[in-house]
């Protein structure tokens, strides 16, 4: 039986009570961007691209142009001091093309078709205004979609994370490596751009899945076995680490049920976002918690979908959610706990399973923690029931509301049903004052 | 909704009665008169009792030249309808008005025949001695071997009803005038048919004649003409005279629509031309011997397959051949139609008189509310647009400001009005008043009928020949109909007409004609009251004259307004301050300026010379008197609350002795039920309502009100799955059987709001599993439980998305959705209700889910109730105020303000909606526990 927890009907927390399911895919549908406060741009497996208005979840334009699946979105705001803020968008696709959008006007800006694998990551250097991308090398590219300089040709696998580091560095995800790539700007000396590695860190047994940054000092990897290493932005040197989080045994508050042969897919870290204060990561199906300045897991719900938990991400207000294969949308909350903590789990009890040392260490500091430091629990709060496929991501527009996408071809707009009655009124009324009606009629 | 046709048969019924006298007695001052006959069991509202048929019937008959007046059908069709009243009787009755329609042959100082274009008389007709009464459309038909080439026809509808007839002129005239308009057009085309063949007949016994001529001049060289040369000469040269003759009358046949197209109060529709020369083919326009007519195909290329015969010089004498069947003299597709039509108006005037007012009234009522008559109005009956008469008839019920700004620019007194004043015996009806009334209402109707043609869901229905659609054969029908019903037929020529029209104006246009025997003619058509100009157009000397544009020109200006396609926008028009001096009742007094002093106390001469009229408002205040005396005065027939405001008589006459002097609406609603369930018990012999438009939605609201007054009484847990209904979360009926989960949509469907003015949100059998998007936009589905595993799949759908849904299990009767401790759905649905009839059970859902419709309005439209009165107010006091509003204003419970608020969201999205664009399909819903109800 499964141990997810689950919540009931009534759901007094939950604001989404409203929802508008938008159609135009016609296949699973994997990316969501956000272009700027009321739009939104999807992307999947039908080579289209929709923008859409979050607020009213219009259809904007229906961007056709790729004749495969698309492989990476991005959406870039160009700084041209002449013009106005243009939106853009970048999209790649299997077919091995690379499209810039005009969310505007809805028009094709360019195409590059002069990749020989496809682009697997797009990362927009907004600071040097240039735009990264990322297949069996990496290019660099400025706005008007000169090559300005690229890689020699690193791996047939393809780039599979890109992202942005102080002092015009990327860190690459290449395999169960992680490549620093170092960008040099034109300057007095030379006018052409480079790219240079500057080193190779293999400290993942495993193909690395995630690559997040979390502030300027920090970034963060996660694997396909469960590795989650905590990476100085500046040298580049692990400052912390985890790998057997997701064991049961290392948290005291865990049920006490205990997996020996956990499946890799059980394991694999496939997303991760962070705060300020800890990095949240998916693994497999559960939740995890880890104090960055703690160095230590501090939450977890190790079930917190029926299966593979594909997206989460941390909002303002405490709250987490987290998207998955299962088709439902979770909204998590982490509390401290008010009651003392409970009892540790007695040693013994683990060590019949012969666990190793390395283990009991965690477990002993984990103790250690709790006596000196409150301890947390995430709480589920609520839960969207609507795609009847793998939810793929979402994307928060924070009080406009959560635009999840699926595998099952749709989009649902959740919203908050108080919010928008209370808009629709003021609609109403603006709409009488317009009409007039709202003069006494003698 | 508002009416209850039921419930006039009250004192009627035995069983009722019965119940009656187990209620206290009634206090005197309420106290009804019995019915003198009751005693006798006579129906007090069979007024028919002398009548020898059962219903009312539609009797066409002709003036035949050859057997005099003869009935050639009746509608319905059936023996048993007229029973055993003579026919053939009333036939001639009818016939023997003088109507004079036709002029005959050579007009003096005319070389030719003229056609002339008769316009229809319209007559109401009394015989007493049968019982009968008749609204009779008179009308002429072109037959080229009848002498003179016409043939009178006329259309009556019959009842027993004397007050129906009157009650229900304006629209027997509107509707009896577009079947009229059809059966014409059609005859015109198969007159110019007819026409051609002659035409052809007749070049090619020329010919022949012109041979023989020939060949006798060669064979005879004596210089001097036999009498067989000269006899042949003469043929030959009447055979040319005749050409020459039918010729003429094929142009003038041919000329019609386009003289007619001159006239100001004509419309000029597009859709005509090209439905003209789409039908080219089926043989309208069959000639082109006149070039100068625009836009004409060339016509003989149409019928290459007639072969012309020899005309005989003698031809058979008119009494030996035998006549045209009306089939014969009309082009198919058009006597279809007229047919149509004619089944359409017998079904749009059964029932009694008093249901059709009601209904009348109701629908007028509903048509103002446009901001909530969507949620649970039939669709058809919104998109259906009632007469307008009707809709300027009830607005002397409302008293807001906003009305009386409609009110204004509706100077037709209601005809209801002169209800109060009818007696049952014809020879005292002041006709005189009435018939200024009527004929005030005449042009507004007409205007209404084109209108209607392009609505009616009826002819979308009628068969359609190749490919022309029927929307343009309905316009085909509007544009040549009588101009405004006024009839220009000879005899009316004659009658005292002003020579001004500002003097016809004050002249009251009704006489009174009173014919030997029984007959009474109580009102002629208003054809007395045209304006001049229009009259020449009737002449036959008018028929070729010169377009006399500049004379029509005043009227012209207001041709758009006229049209049918405004006709709704004029109500928005109404209400834009600066037009209401170009409104559409300035075209009524254009068209026909004698109703233009409605009530003569006003003293008010409004017209002025370029048809721009002032009206006053106060004459429409001053007509509502007039209604609310026809509303008390008609049901009893004794005249006993003239003066009664309407809800008064009503409550009181009809909830016996429940107290109803306070109004509020909670004890409205109250009265309302009683009077529902008191009048279910009695009201068999009551008329069987008759929706005008849509007699099958009327039968589908009577079954669905029989199967949800069978739900509620059967299930206990009915008041919680009503509830899910009225707050916007899907139900699903879950059964095997499809005939059972059917039957409970069917009967589920009443309660369900309209989520835009489109279709129901009710689906009533699915198979496949249910995804998000079906509770979006279905909001009662029937749902298919099958053991199969795709069955599996559809209960696992079920399950998943089971917070957004509520889940009737047929089979196991059991009940899953939220809870329900409001008590709306209690007075809505009371298992321990008196009502028995699925129709009256259906009104009083109606009137119940009304009420419920002006909270929500009042809850949407509230401004404070949503925004902040000052900036700096904080939202929460804002909610606190709402939430008081619900609870202490609307006197809402529990969960019944979700219902007002999920209305109101409704009424939000309506509102907002942007023309063009549907409203946005939003899910809205709540994460509240679900209960498991067992029975």
């Amino acid at each position: 039986k499964s141990s997810v927890q689950t919540i009931g009907e009534e759901q007094i927390q939950n604001p989404y009570t409203e929802l508008l399911v938008l159609k135009g895919h016609q296949d699973i549908v994997r990316f969501l961007v956000q272009i700027d406060d009321c739009r939104f741009a999807s992307a999947g497996d039908d080579g289209i691209i929709f923008l859409w208005n979050a607020q009213t979840g219009e259809k904007l334009f229906e961007l056709q142009g790729h004749t495969h699946k698309i492989t990476a979105i991005a959406s870039f705001s160009s700084s041209d001091a002449s013009e106005e803020k243009k939106n853009l968008i970048l999209t790649a696709s299997a077919d091995r093309t690379v499209i810039v959008w005009d969310c505007t006007s809805g028009r094709q800006v360019q195409k590059v078709s002069c990749f020989h694998s496809t682009v697997k990551c797009l990362t927009v250097l907004q600071r040097l205004d240039v735009w990264l991308s990322g297949g069996s090398d990496l290019c660099v590219w400025n706005q008007k979609l000169d090559l300005l300089c690229k890689t020699s040709h690193l791996t047939d696998a393809g780039i599979s994370a890109l992202i942005e580091l102080p002092k015009n560095c990327v860190a690459a995800a290449v395999g169960k490596e992680l490549i620093i790539f170092r960008l040099i700007a034109p300057n007095d000396e030379s006018e052409a751009w480079n790219i240079l590695e500057v080193k190779r860190l293999v400290d993942h047994q495993d193909n690395i899945l995630s690559l997040v940054n979390v502030n300027d000092l920090t970034f963060v990897t996660g694997s396909h076995v469960g590795e989650l290493i905590v990476w100085d932005a500046l040298d580049w040197t692990k400052q912390a680490s985890e790998c057997n989080f997701w064991d049961s045994s290392v948290h005291s508050d865990a049920q006490p049920e205990i997996k020996l042969s956990q499946s890799p897919n059980e394991t694999s870290v496939q997303h991760l976002t962070s705060d300020e204060e800890c990095v949240f990561a998916a693994v497999g199906k559960g939740i995890y918690v880890y104090h960055l300045q703690m160095k230590r897991v501090i939450a977890c719900q190790r079930t917190a979908h029926d299966s593979s938990v594909l997206h989460i991400e941390k909002l303002p207000n405490r709250q987490l959610i987290s998207c998955s294969e299962d088709g439902s949308v979770r909204i998590w909350e982490l509390k401290e706990k008010q009651q003392l903590p409970a009892e540790p789990v007695p040693t013994g009890f683990f060590n019949m399973w012969g666990f190793g040392r390395a283990n009991k260490q965690a477990n002993q500091a984990a103790k250690k923690m709790q006596e000196t430091t409150a301890v947390y629990f995430l709480e589920l709060v609520g839960d969207l029931i609507g795609h009847s496929s793998a939810v793929q991501m979402f994307l928060s527009f924070g009080e406009l509301g959560l635009a999840t996408c699926s595998a099952d071809h749709l989009i649902i707009l959740w919203k908050d049903g108080e919010r928008e009655s209370r808009l629709r009124s003021l609609t109403v009324f603006q709409k009488l004052a317009q009409n007039g009606d709202l003069q006494l009629k003698v | 909704m508002i009416s209850a046709p039921d419930v006039v048969a009250f004192t009627r019924e035995e069983e009722l009665e019965d119940e009656l006298y187990r209620e206290p007695p009634l206090p005197e001052e309420y106290s009804v008169p019995l019915f003198p006959f009751a005693s006798h069991g006579a129906n007090p509202w069979a007024k028919v009792a002398g009548s020898k048929f059962t219903r009312d019937f539609i009797l066409i008959s002709e003036f035949s030249e050859q057997v005099g007046p003869q009935p050639l059908l009746t509608i319905p069709d059936d023996a048993k309808v007229s029973g055993t009243f003579d026919l053939n009787y009333f036939s001639l009755r009818i016939m023997s008005v003088d109507y004079q329609a036709s002029f005959v042959g050579h007009p003096p100082g005319s070389a030719y025949p003229k056609l002339n274009f008769v316009e229809d008389s319209k007559v109401v007709l009394g015989d007493s001695k049968e019982g009968a009464f008749a609204y009779v459309h008179h009308l002429t038909l072109y037959d080229l071997e009848a002498r003179g080439f016409v043939r009178p026809f006329c259309m009556a509808y019959i009842s027993a009803d004397e007050h129906k007839i009157m009650q229900q002129f304006q629209e027997l005239s509107a509707e009896f005038s577009k079947a009229s308009e059809c059966l014409k057009t059609g005859n015109r085309k198969a007159f110019a048919n007819e026409l051609e063949k002659k035409l052809k007949d007749l070049d090619y016994t020329r010919t022949v004649l012109h041979n023989e001529t020939e060949i006798q001049k060669k064979a005879n060289d004596k210089g001097y003409y036999t009498t067989q040369a000269i006899e042949k000469a003469n043929e030959l040269a009447s055979v040319e005279k005749s050409i020459i003759e039918h010729q003429d009358l094929l142009k003038q046949i041919r000329s019609y629509p386009y003289r007619k197209l001159k006239e100001a109060d004509f419309h000029p529709y597009e859709p005509d031309c090209a439905l003209d020369q789409a039908n080219a083919g089926c043989g309208q326009d069959l000639t082109t011997s006149d070039p100068a007519e625009p836009g004409e195909p060339p016509l003989y290329a149409h019928l290459p397959s007639y072969t012309p015969k020899l005309i005989k010089a003698k031809s058979a004498k008119c009494f030996d051949k035998k006549l045209k069947t009306l089939e014969e003299l009309c082009d198919i597709y058009f006597f279809t139609q007229t047919l149509d039509q004619l089944h359409h108006i017998e079904r749009t005037f059964r029932g009694d008189v008093c249901y059709l007012l009601t209904d009348q009234i109701s629908r007028a009522l509903l048509k103002q509310q446009s901001v909530t008559n969507f949620l649970f109005e039939d669709v058809s009956f919104l998109d259906e647009k009632p007469p307008e008469k009707q809709y300027r008839g009830c607005q002397g019920l409302s008293q807001d400001a906003i009305e009386r700004k409609c009110l204004e620019e509706s100077p037709a007194p209601k005809v209801v009005i002169s209800l109060g004043s009818y007696k049952s015996s014809v020879e005292s009806v002041p006709i005189k008043m009435e018939q200024e009334i009527e004929d005030s209402q005449e042009p507004t109707m007409s205007e209404s009928v084109t209108f209607e043609h392009q609505e009616n869901l009826d002819y979308l229905d009628a068969d359609i020949k190749g490919s022309i659609s029927s929307g343009e054969s309905i316009e085909v029908l509007g544009t040549e109909k009588s101009t405004s019903g006024l009839t220009k037929s000879d005899s009316q020529a004659s009658l005292p007409v002003s020579p001004s029209p500002q003097a016809g104006r004050s002249k009251v246009g009704s006489r009174r004609t009173v014919s030997e025997d029984s007959i009474e003619v109580l009102s002629t058509c208003p054809s007395e009251s045209l304006i001049p100009e229009d009259f020449k157009a009737s002449y036959p000397s008018a028929i070729n004259e010169e377009p006399y544009a500049d004379d029509e020109e005043g009227g012209l200006r207001f041709t758009p307004k006229l049209t049918p396609d405004n006709a709704d926008e004029q109500e928005d028009i109404s209400k834009e301050e600066n037009l209401v001096q170009v409104d559409s009742a300035c075209c009524i007094g254009k068209e026909s300026p004698s109703f233009l002093d409605p009530l003569p106390d006003v003293g008010q001469k409004p017209c002025d010379e370029d048809g721009v009229i002032r009206i006053p408002p106060q004459p429409y205040r001053q007509a509502e008197p007039g209604l609310r005396g026809s509303f008390g005065g008609f049901p009893s027939h004794d005249g006993i609350s003239g003066g009664l405001l309407p809800y008064e008589l009503d409550s009181r006459y009809l909830s016996g002795s429940r107290e109803v002097s306070k109004s509020s609406l909670d004890e409205c609603s109250d009265s309302t039920s009683y009077i529902s369930s008191a009048a279910s018990t009695c009201s068999d012999r009551t008329p069987s309502p008759a929706h005008p438009a849509c007699p099958a939605s009327e039968r589908h609201k009577k079954k669905a009100g029989q199967n949800a007054l069978r739900f509620i009484r059967q299930y206990p847990f009915a008041h919680p799955a009503i509830y899910s209904l009225l707050s916007g979360r899907t139900l699903i009926v879950l059964g095997e059987e499809e005939a059972i989960v059917k039957k409970l949509v069917t009967a589920l469907s009443i309660f369900v709001p309209n989520c835009g003015v489109y279709a129901k949100p009710v689906k009533h059998w699915v198979t496949s599993p249910l995804h998000l998007v079906d509770f979006q936009k279905w909001k009662l589905i029937g749902l298919q439980r099958t053991v199969s595993p795709a069955g599996v799949n559809v209960l696992h759908a079920l399950s998943r998305y089971s917070r957004y849904v509520s889940i009737l299990d047929a089979d196991s009767k059991t009940l899953r959705c939220p809870l329900y401790k409001g008590t709306l759905v209690s007075r809505l649905a009371d298992h321990r209700t008196q009502i028995k009839r699925g129709s009256t059970y259906y009104m009083h859902v109606q009137s119940i889910l009304t009420q419920l419709c002006s909270k929500a309005f009042l809850f949407t439209f509230c401004h404070h109730l949503h925004l902040p009165i000052s900036e700096r107010e904080p939202e929460e006091s804002v909610v606190t105020r709402r939430m008081n509003f619900l609870k202490l204003q609307l006197g809402l419970a529990n969960e019944d303000i979700k219902i007002v608020r999920y209305l109101a969201e409704l009424l939000k999205l309506q509102y907002i909606q942007e023309p063009g664009q549907g409203v946005s399909p939003l899910l809205r819903f709540d994460y509240v526990p679900s209960f498991l109800y067992k029975i």
